[in-house]
């Protein structure tokens, strides 16, 4: 009897351990809150101190256009206008997804509407290699090759924006990919059996229909590549020039958010306004980082497929 | 007729395009390999870098790499398998869920340098470990984190729901019905997220620079206990990996002989990573075979 109301009454054996597994899959998913929680309030706090502790104008830091942290003007105000850098960032990005989208849909287009066979077998791995080549190695190709070939056809240093670019576009080329095939293969298929019943052709079809469908799945895929080409640190320092000036051309040398950061964070001594005004740059990293991701999310609310 | 040679033109030009992609790619792995390839000999892959005369190798850096590597995966894989059983089996569909959702994937979408740079202030000054294995391992972690867990969940619910069903009406608790049956069956699908993520940390070098830090102490192989400073298996010393040594050399190498080091490192790297994927197919294959006694 006593057996039967304890069996009753308490926990079983397999229960309890029920609780002890669902306990521990739930603090693994709280240390990655927590994690997340912790860059976003570490990088935070520290970017913030060059406004805060250093009495930097906000203002300034993102119109003036000389970045020398280590120096006062003539009205002793620090020398940290990330104008430069701000601009250098937006244009690799910005035009490396322009270079790549046509590429983009062209190779998504031939693998889900021209030739899922051929696509399947030749240009799935061709896409999966271009993901797997590390950023560095592109930044070795980057600079014994498109540097030297840049200079040679138009001129300069051939450190600029215009290698970061080409750089980039063959860097985001497989994210843009992959993530449009996905939404390319969810258009519903009688999409084009209708247009195809209609008489149009496989382009009208493509163009008119499977393309005009799918637009929102694009733009998650341009602003997805947008974003790793913003945080894209080595690939991009080692052949834009690393020159912290205002670019007037796209042959100019420049510099992004990411590789003054990677050029400039160890050389500063934490806690002054050198290393302040870097992580001032880690945090403008992060906020963008987080706009893409809400932008991607609120393209995902507004065109979804009904 | 004249939208049949639209079509024509249109059909010409993706082709076109995708030809250059084709050929990118080719180029790529070409000038990698050809560059690369004849510079890559045991003594190159076992020997010590050097940093002002010609003839260094790579042998401490590929030895940190991998050690790297491992120590990352041991790190991650639990806390993402963790994760991703809670996602896939137990989590509830409320907000919280979907607050955890978009966490992993901010996670997954911050900028490698941004969470180094995390790992640098966290463990190298806050902590004091200075550059070390262990702070890039951590680095390395969070880096990897979402991606690996979001390929465990992935894995986990792609398994029918009839398994489950079986399970419990056997009378297995939930756990029980995860960790021996729901598992098992997504083990190849697993393994496979495993080798891939595996393939991106080991060319991952943003995060690593100030966490494992740029330099390579010299280490003695004959000794294998880890808390003597020069053993290989200490993780309190800094260590340079292979991506980062290509990127090292080249942007402030002075070794007459720095293109040749950092082609033939970069084929090693890219070799390491095609091998990756080739693994994860091969691997991922022949265990669902196993598992599911298909042809």
């Amino acid at each position: 009897m006593d057996q039967i109301k304890n069996e009753l009454t308490h926990k079983s054996k397999a229960s309890k351990q029920d609780v002890r597994g669902r306990t521990i899959a739930f603090i693994c998913i709280a240390v990655i809150m927590l994690v997340v929680l912790s860059i976003l309030f570490m990088i935070t706090s520290r970017g913030l101190s060059t406004f805060i502790q250093d009495k930097v104008p906000v203002s300034d830091f993102f119109t003036k256009t000389v970045w020398n942290p280590s120096a006062v003007d003539a009205n002793g105000h620090y020398l940290v206008g990330a104008l430069p850098m701000i601009v250098g960032s937006f244009s690799v990005t910005i035009l490396a997804a322009l270079l790549a989208t046509p590429f983009a849909i062209a190779t998504a287009v031939f693998m889900t509407e021209i030739s899922p066979k051929r696509g399947q077998r030749i240009l799935q791995p061709v896409i999966e290699l271009l993901v797997g080549i590390p950023s560095v190695v592109y930044g070795f190709i980057g600079l014994t090759v498109v540097v030297p070939l840049t200079r040679q056809l138009f001129g300069g240093t051939g450190f600029g924006i215009l290698s970061g670019t080409f750089v980039l576009f063959v860097m985001v080329l497989p994210t843009i990919t992959s993530m449009y095939i996905d939404s390319l293969k969810s258009v519903p298929r009688f999409y084009r059996e209708a247009s195809l019943a209609l008489g149009a052709t496989r382009w009208q079809t493509i163009s008119r229909v499977v393309i005009r469908a799918s637009v929102p799945g694009l733009l998650t895929a341009i602003v997805f590549g947008m974003a790793r080409a913003f945080g894209e640190a080595l690939a991009v320092q080692m052949v834009i020039g690393n020159a912290a000036l205002l670019p007037h051309n796209l042959l100019s040398p420049a510099s992004t958010l990411t590789s003054v950061l990677t050029t400039g964070i160890g050389n500063t001594v934490m806690g002054t306004l050198p290393n302040n005004a870097l992580w001032t740059l880690a945090l403008i990293l992060l906020v963008m980082s987080l706009l893409f991701n809400l932008l991607t999310r609120y393209i995902g609310r507004k065109g979804g497929l009904k | 007729m004249k939208a049949k040679t639209i079509d024509r033109i249109a059909t010409g030009i993706i082709y076109a395009l995708v030809s250059v992609v084709v050929l990118i790619l080719l180029f790529l792995l070409g000038f990698i390999l050809i560059k690369g390839v004849p510079h890559i000999s045991w003594k190159f892959l076992t020997s010590p870098a050097q940093a002002f005369i010609a003839g260094g190798g790579i042998g401490d850096q590929l030895f940190n790499s991998f050690y790297l590597l491992i120590l990352t995966l041991l790190i991650s894989f639990p806390i993402a398998l963790g994760a991703g059983i809670y996602l896939s089996e137990y989590a509830p569909k409320n907000w919280v869920t979907n607050l955890v959702r978009i966490t992993i994937e901010v996670l997954s979408s911050l900028p490698s340098v941004v969470v180094g740079l995390f790992g640098f202030l966290l463990f190298v000054v806050q902590f004091k470990l200075g550059f070390s294995i262990i702070s890039g391992a951590i680095a390395l972690t969070f880096f990897n984190l979402p991606l690996l867990t979001r390929s465990i969940e992935n894995s986990l619910s792609a398994v029918p729901d009839l398994q489950r069903e079986a399970g419990l009406s056997l009378g297995l608790s939930k756990w029980k019905t995860v960790t021996r049956v729901i598992f098992p069956i997504a083990l190849p699908g697993i393994i496979t997220g495993i080798i891939l993520s595996a393939g991106r940390v080991f060319g991952e070098a943003a995060a690593l620079i100030f966490t494992a830090g740029q330099s390579a102490p010299a280490i003695n192989y004959a000794d294998w206990n880890p808390f003597n400073g020069t053993s290989p298996l200490n993780i309190f010393r800094p260590a340079e990996t292979l991506a980062v040594h290509i990127w090292k050399i080249n942007t402030e190498g002075i070794m007459p002989d720095a293109n040749q080091v950092s082609a033939g490192a970069s084929a090693v790297l890219v070799i390491a990573v095609l091998v990756f994927n080739l693994l994860a197919r091969f691997i991922g294959a022949r265990l669902y075979r196993k598992i599911t006694a298909g042809k």
